[in-house]
């Protein structure tokens, strides 16, 4: 399957697994897990420093260089169009100029579903700001559609509400962007376990993002582990083409030859 | 005079630059973006950067996030 690659904005891909480093125990087991999931991508998220912090204590991007993973900043925690375009500019000087961004506009604390008229306005700004975005977006067919035209260069539609782990709650639609994109779409969000991965893979999607999905697991590492091969078995189930459904069964065995 | 660094009040001297108050932090070399009044300060511009009193200074960092 080498040949079989993730493009996202120009840049190819072995690893159909995007990975986030939130809500780890500790800096070792973001580490560990993230080389087990081989992700080749990695979302971090931009905040103040701490004051006062003890200057020794390793920062995130001591563990996960940006000499070996492409660094994907994202502008969570952001609930207007003005926020998320100043976190994805301050990123940008933070990581020397490096224009990747994950734009997500919240919309309520409750849900984290995306506001998707300020998600719009931020993607319009930055794009003509050079930079290259990879959009998290409501499961809307016409939306995903629109922020690809515009220049985004993924669409990312959740499967379920960040962090929920509900799996992948509505298919059709996630096909449906499927169907209609040229731009890479990525599922973000909602993905609970392995399964859900490989549903998601299955559909046609050309990768997943997932964060609490690992972190979250009582074994983060070895979750980290399963999600690779689920992500690998989905595509390459994908790749393979399903057998067609049947309302009846049909043997496996020849019925020629039989004895009895 | 004043400036808010990260929302914190602090004194800094007359003139005192961008690299100053990261000298004076004790995070300087580190991996981090600066922001005064809503301008990113580049990182080309730390030294020639000097507060005026009032700025509103941010000092981000990458951390862990989905």
């Amino acid at each position: 399957m080498q040949d079989d690659q993730l493009i996202i904005a120009d840049k190819a891909y072995n690893s159909r697994l995007l990975v986030g480093t939130g809500k780890y125990k500790d800096l070792d087991e973001t580490r560990e897990a993230i080389e087990a999931s081989g992700a080749e991508i990695v979302t971090v998220a931009i905040r103040r420093t701490n004051i006062g912090q003890n200057p020794d204590e390793p920062n995130l991007l001591d563990v996960i260089s940006p000499d070996k993973y492409t660094i994907l900043p994202n502008t969570a925690g952001c609930y207007t169009a003005k926020d998320a375009v100043r976190t994805c500019q301050l990123a940008r000087e933070l990581l020397d100029g490096h224009d990747l961004v994950k734009l997500e506009v919240l919309g309520d604390q409750k849900t984290l579903y995306p506001n998707m008229v300020d998600t719009i306005e931020a993607a319009e700004i930055l794009i003509k700001d050079g930079f290259k975005v990879m959009v998290y977006t409501s499961d809307d067919p016409i939306i995903a559609k629109r922020l690809e035209e515009m220049g985004c260069v993924a669409v990312m539609p959740l499967a379920g509400l960040i962090g929920s782990g509900l799996g992948i709650c509505n298919p059709h639609n996630i096909r449906l962007i499927k169907e209609n994109a040229t731009v890479p779409i990525l599922v973000d969000a909602g993905v609970g376990t392995a399964s859900d991965a490989a549903i998601a893979m299955e559909i046609g999607c050309d990768a997943v993002l997932m964060n609490t999905a690992i972190a979250g697991a009582k074994n983060p590492v070895l979750m980290a582990s399963a999600m690779k091969k689920a992500i690998e078995g989905g595509r390459e189930a994908f790749l393979a083409g399903r057998m067609p459904k049947k309302a009846y069964a049909s043997a496996s065995s020849p019925i020629d030859g039989t004895f009895f | 005079m004043k400036i808010f660094v990260n929302g914190e009040p602090r004194q800094v001297q007359d003139a005192c630059s961008v690299q100053d108050l990261l000298a004076e932090m004790d995070i300087v070399g580190q991996r981090l973006a600066v922001e005064v009044n809503e301008e990113i300060v580049s990182k080309s511009h730390h030294e020639d950067y000097s507060f005026s009193d009032g700025d509103k200074v941010e000092i981000v960092h990458a951390i862990g996030g989905g």
